[in-house]
């Protein structure tokens, strides 16, 4: 049976994880390959590196971190955060990445869908969504960070880069981003009940049943998880056993 | 020791690169690794893996399009039988057709056809993720358990004429080809350099592999 990935995702700022974290074993705790390496020694399913580099000039640095994790982790590697064109996809999967997360340049040009997974495969390509309920039981799409609003329906979106050949959509909730409230499982069902690529939900994790909640009641493929596990409130193998306790098919 | 892997401008060749080295690295006579197109290094090579990431058209064309690639890798593998590997979309190159986006032929080293998986709604497409294998006797799978497993992703999956080159699968929830073998050729429809430890006995186990 297939099983539901738990990805613990690292936000990277000039190369550095931004969120502290707080492994005993960890010499250099701002290094995000160091962790990835713990993370996938515990059994994550995937990993995520999110990429918050303001400037465009210190981008390259985020490379490095991607070459390096590749080299010592044998599991798949996900790489978001101003992924602009082919060209940054491209660099992004010549250094190591497996898949390339595109969010606002998908939105503002969305035949970049197409080529990419045309030119890459649609394994190779994630959707990003960033989506807030604007009206009740109705989600807007969001770009540049949050920072603005589209006038596109995120269900509707969904569907059309799933068409055009998205291989996943990373969804994730604005409302509940950093709450620790829960996933907004309304949100995740009203996308995994009509369009037909995995969907990780991302978004509100703060405890448990959280998890449980988002696979049952939101139906999503894998979970993203970011401060629950840097500040070491859960492993991963924590997380695995809880779920597989409640009968969700997990990789142990 | 020389193991060449194909660099015909497909996706994650860097993963593959690595993981394999780092499993080579722990042998007693390591392989000198190459990512390689030229026909010299291919035919000079003791083994061959075959990566591939993307549509099979386009990967094939982009195959046919490198000049002496084709003709040095039937000259190899089919010719001297030097043990080959592909993996994901390089597993159904091997097959004789393909139905992703129109038809295509393939290489028409292990019969068989390349359809898109059909499942009911609620299985999503692609299929992405782990899943676990059953596996029949082959040096492939040395030291794995049943049931291990393994790093899944595609759309479209390989159907082997009877089985008879079958030597695992998985379920999706059909009976999905997940490793094949014919001779000197075999070719996973999972990602070995994906699938952390279990992944890496595969790899080992190629290596150490004398058909």
């Amino acid at each position: 049976m297939l099983k539901k990935r738990i990805i613990p995702c690292l936000d990277v700022d000039n190369g550095r994880v931004v969120k502290g974290v707080n492994f005993i074993d960890l010499v250099d705790a701002g290094d995000p390959v160091e962790q990835a390496i713990i993370y996938n020694a515990e059994g994550a399913d995937e990993l995520c590196f999110l990429d918050i580099t303001a400037s465009s000039d210190n981008r390259d640095t985020l490379l490095e971190v991607v070459k390096k994790t590749a080299e010592n982790c044998f599991i798949p590697l996900t790489v978001g955060g101003g992924v602009r064109n082919l060209d940054d996809i491209s660099r992004l999967l010549h250094f190591g990445a497996d898949k390339v997360s595109i969010n606002t340049a998908a939105v503002d040009n969305i035949d970049l869908v197409a080529e990419a997974a045309n030119k890459y495969g649609s394994s190779t390509i994630v959707i990003a969504v960033d989506a807030k309920e604007t009206a009740e039981n109705q989600w807007k799409v969001f770009t540049h960070g949050g920072r603005k609003e589209t006038n596109i329906d995120v269900v509707t979106y969904c569907n059309e880069v799933a068409k055009l050949g998205a291989g996943e959509i990373l969804l994730t909730s604005m409302d509940r981003d950093g709450t620790k409230s829960g996933f907004d499982n309304k949100l995740l069902k009203a996308v995994t009940s009509k369009v037909n690529v995995p969907v990780i939900a991302s978004g509100g994790v703060g405890n448990l049943s959280h998890l449980l909640d988002g696979i049952l009641e939101g139906e999503a493929s894998a979970l993203l998880a970011a401060s629950i596990f840097h500040f070491g409130q859960y492993s991963i193998g924590e997380v695995k056993r809880y779920l597989a306790d409640n009968n969700i098919p997990v990789r142990i | 020791m020389n193991l060449a892997i194909i660099n015909f401008g497909s996706g994650n060749l860097h993963s593959v690169h690595k993981a394999f080295e780092s499993v080579s690295s722990d042998l007693s006579n390591p392989y000198n690794i190459i990512v390689t197109n030229d026909p010299k290094e291919i035919q000079s090579a003791d083994k061959i893996v075959l990566p591939g990431v993307g549509a099979f058209g386009d990967c094939k064309n982009a195959i046919l399009n490198i000049e002496g690639l084709h003709a040095s890798l039937e000259a190899s593998v089919i010719k001297n039988k030097v043990p080959f590997m592909g993996i994901c979309l390089g597993m159904q190159l091997l097959a004789d057709l393909s139905y992703e986006f129109g038809t295509h032929s393939g290489f028409g080293w292990i019969p068989g056809e390349v359809r898109r998986i059909t499942s009911p709604k609620e299985y999503k497409i692609p299929h992405m993720g782990w899943n676990e294998i059953t596996f029949s006797d082959h040096k492939l799978f040395d030291n794995c358990e049943q049931g291990s497993d393994f790093y899944f992703v595609h759309s479209f999956y390989f159907q082997n004429q009877k089985n008879e080159h079958s030597i695992a699968t998985t379920k999706y929830p059909d009976q999905i080809t997940a490793a094949v073998c014919k001779e000197n050729i075999c070719g996973t429809q999972f990602h070995p350099e994906k699938s952390h430890i279990n992944g890496k006995k595969i790899i080992h186990n190629f290596l150490e592999w004398k058909p």
